[in-house]
């Protein structure tokens, strides 16, 4: 048992972090809402140096790294306090274009998502379908060479920003199994009858939309997979390898940040000791999410179900740590609003990408067998 | 980074759990607390070379350190092992690291053939197999004294998880007292703290086990309990808490062979009592509660880890303690 990264890997990170001492724009650390220019100015920074796209095969601008140079790679941006890359073209589209797409459609549109061409958005939640994704209701009619969508999806992340939206649609309602009428569409957002209307979340700030879909005239070159078989193709991209489910970079900045804004806060015991036990949670969160690196290297397989715990303890001490910031402020002064509202932000870490409930299934189900 | 055994660390482990399921399962362990302990066990546990895998190569032993014996330490956990193999290894350490020649000649490879059985004493109360101890290694201030254990007033009890333990008294006769730095003396403790950390991942994954075996064959309202999401999620909890424990386990004993300073060995030790604490306190409960009216039952082994549970939680110091310890590091 060695609990330490090899000379090789901590060298990795030395070249990895002090890459991003000099790259990474002072201007984009730590920034809360950040726009699509800045989005896709880091973007293109990184697909400069050809670290965009590290999980892809070589031949389309893979790294060839391995799953420990990937997650020391993700940590490593994470803790410089990096603008998030954008999953949805590159770890979400990408990866079901690789393994369903056709030879046309990778072409099209691999190297547009590698260099931040296009901006691609999930079009997957709607009113009546979220952790019962399913039952998704968005009807696409084939007619002849094109079908055409009519439907409403929500929760749309950057929809506002987006060129385009990957998106499940159902093509058959009659089958007596809901998931095999469902199938996988690369939609167009400037095609005439998508509207995007934004939704304001409680901190004030915008990020996810409402999408309309009306009379959506849509290529059926743009379907990916075979029609009816979507449902095959979310289930792969649940099942992909995500190495930073835990965020434990990001956490480790926070709570760096935490200790040095609130050196004085620190003399309060009662604080300090949810402070430790924070802390104590997310060093256990490290060692568990290396325990799993060090599984899937050796044995070469995909990570099991059981890795939703890192989702849920990361995003558990995500909140706990803007919580206790939070705790940590002037409750009079002005400027705690800025904590406060970073507070309110995070409660939606427990929700999104399946929320810690579903999680809890996934785990109960797969793992325990329950 | 490597979180596997090595091939002897995992045979050894291998042959203590055949050992333990074979004669140490709840009915035989029963048996054993007739009498408190079985010297039966003990040499067993010799003939393994238990006795001799901490030990220094010099006198004996395999000069093994905290990650060698993590695997045995986890069994003994899921186990519920009463033989006081902890304080022999911690007492033995001591002497090790600040006894005198002849102290080290005439313990040390006694202990490893397993011929010597150790308590160590911090204190007059609650002294951990000093019962069966040939000699207690005392620690008054800096002091070490080695005390035949005849020669000690000694009133024995058993501890809530079934452990024999005695209040000494301590009149100031023995051998003279030899000496160790509050440094070498935190070593010790952090060592023996790292290892109660894996006792407990062990207990907890027998009442991580335990419990979702009953979730499954338990039957209310015509299904399986473990039908039912409320039950559902609280045992997955109970796994992430024990899975977070272990990983905690394993830092801890690593830190403790291989440290860059005592600081951050000392770090990782408190990091990990105060989680294995929040852990265990989390598993043991809801192992009871999970398994309703049986599983406060004498009867079942699950209560009887539960006691386990809550002792480990605060051996070596609680999570205040700790917690109090890793923020002045």
């Amino acid at each position: 048992m060695d609990l330490n990264y090899s000379q090789e890997e901590l060298a990795f990170r030395d070249e990895v972090r002090s890459w991003l001492a000099a790259n990474l724009p002072q201007e984009l650390k730590d920034k809360a809402h950040l726009s699509k220019d800045e989005l896709m100015r880091w973007h293109r920074i990184l697909a400069k140096q050809g670290w965009v796209a590290p999980a892809w095969p070589k031949e389309w601008g893979g790294t060839g790294w391995n799953v420990v140079q990937r997650y020391i790679f993700e940590e490593e941006l994470g803790y410089a306090g990096s603008p998030p890359i954008m999953p949805f073209g590159l770890s979400m589209c990408a990866p079901v274009l690789l393994a369903f797409g056709t030879e046309a459609q990778k072409k099209r549109f691999l190297p547009r998502i590698y260099h931040g061409d296009d901006f691609w958005c999930q079009g997957y939640s709607e009113p009546g379908a979220g952790s019962d994704l399913a039952s998704l209701k968005t009807k696409a009619q084939k007619h002849q060479d094109h079908y055409v969508v009519n439907g409403q999806k929500i929760w749309t992340s950057y929809a506002h920003y987006a060129d385009w939206m990957f998106c499940l649609v159902r093509t058959d309602a009659t089958v007596e199994k809901r998931q095999e009428g469902i199938s996988f569409l690369l939609i167009d957002m400037k095609t005439p009858g998508v509207t995007v209307r934004p939704l304001l979340l409680m901190d004030g700030g915008h990020s996810v939309n409402e999408v309309f879909l009306d009379d959506v005239r849509v290529p059926a070159e743009n379907l990916v997979h075979k029609e009816n078989q979507g449902w095959t193709v979310a289930k792969y991209l649940l099942g992909y390898e995500r190495m930073n489910t835990g965020r434990i970079g990001e956490s480790k900045r926070e709570l760096r940040k935490l200790k040095e804004s609130f050196s004085e806060k620190q003399k309060d015991l009662r604080w300090r000791d949810r402070l430790t036990r924070v802390e104590v949670e997310l060093m256990a969160l490290e060692i568990t999410n290396l325990r799993f690196l060090d599984r899937m290297r050796r044995t070469g397989q995909p990570p099991g179900a059981d890795v939703s715990m890192l989702k849920i303890r990361g995003t558990e001490i995500q909140q706990a740590l803007t919580e206790l910031a939070m705790q940590a402020a002037d409750p009079a002064a002005p400027e705690t609003q800025a904590l406060e509202r970073r507070y309110l932000d995070m409660r939606k870490t427990t929700i999104y990408a399946g929320s810690n409930e579903i999680q809890r299934n996934i785990i109960a189900k797969m793992t325990l067998g329950l | 980074m490597n979180f596997d055994y090595n091939e002897e660390q995992q045979l050894l482990a291998d042959s203590v759990r055949r050992f333990l399921q074979k004669d140490y399962d709840f009915e035989k362990r029963k048996a054993i607390l007739q009498n408190g302990w079985s010297e039966r066990v003990w040499a067993t546990f010799a003939e393994m070379g238990l006795t001799a895998l901490p030990l220094p190569a010099e006198h004996g032993g395999f000069g093994g350190g905290a990650v060698d014996l993590m695997s045995v330490m986890e069994a003994f956990g899921e186990a519920l092992v009463v033989e006081p193999y902890l304080p022999t290894v911690l007492a033995a350490q001591v002497i090790a690291k600040a006894g005198s020649a002849q102290q080290k000649q005439s313990i040390l490879p006694l202990v490893a053939q397993g011929k010597m059985r150790l308590a160590l004493a911090t204190g007059e109360r609650g002294v951990i197999g000093a019962p069966m101890a040939d000699k207690v290694v005392f620690l008054r201030g800096n002091e070490i004294w080695v005390i035949g254990r005849s020669e000690l007033p000694l009133k024995p009890h058993r501890t809530l998880d079934d452990l024999a333990a005695a209040e000494i008294r301590f009149d100031g006769k023995g051998e003279k007292p030899g000496h160790a730095d509050s440094a070498l003396l935190e070593e010790v403790q952090d060592f023996g703290a790292a290892l109660s950390c894996a006792e407990a991942v062990g207990a907890m994954k027998f009442a991580c086990d335990t419990t979702l075996e009953y979730l499954k064959a338990r039957r209310q309202f015509g299904v399986p309990i473990g039908a039912f999401q409320a039950l559902q999620h609280r045992m997955v909890d109970m796994f992430i808490s024990y899975e977070q424990a272990k990983s905690m386990a394993c830092l801890a004993c690593s830190k403790v062979d291989q440290s860059e300073s005592a600081n951050e060995r000392s770090r990782a030790v408190s990091a990990a009592k105060i989680k294995i604490a929040d852990s265990a306190r989390h598993i043991s409960q809801e192992s009871v509660q999970l398994h309703g009216g049986m599983g406060m039952s004498e009867e079942l082994k699950v209560s009887h880890t539960f006691r386990r549970l809550t002792v480990l939680a605060r051996r070596f110091g609680d999570a205040d303690q700790h917690l109090a310890r890793f923020a002045s590091l």
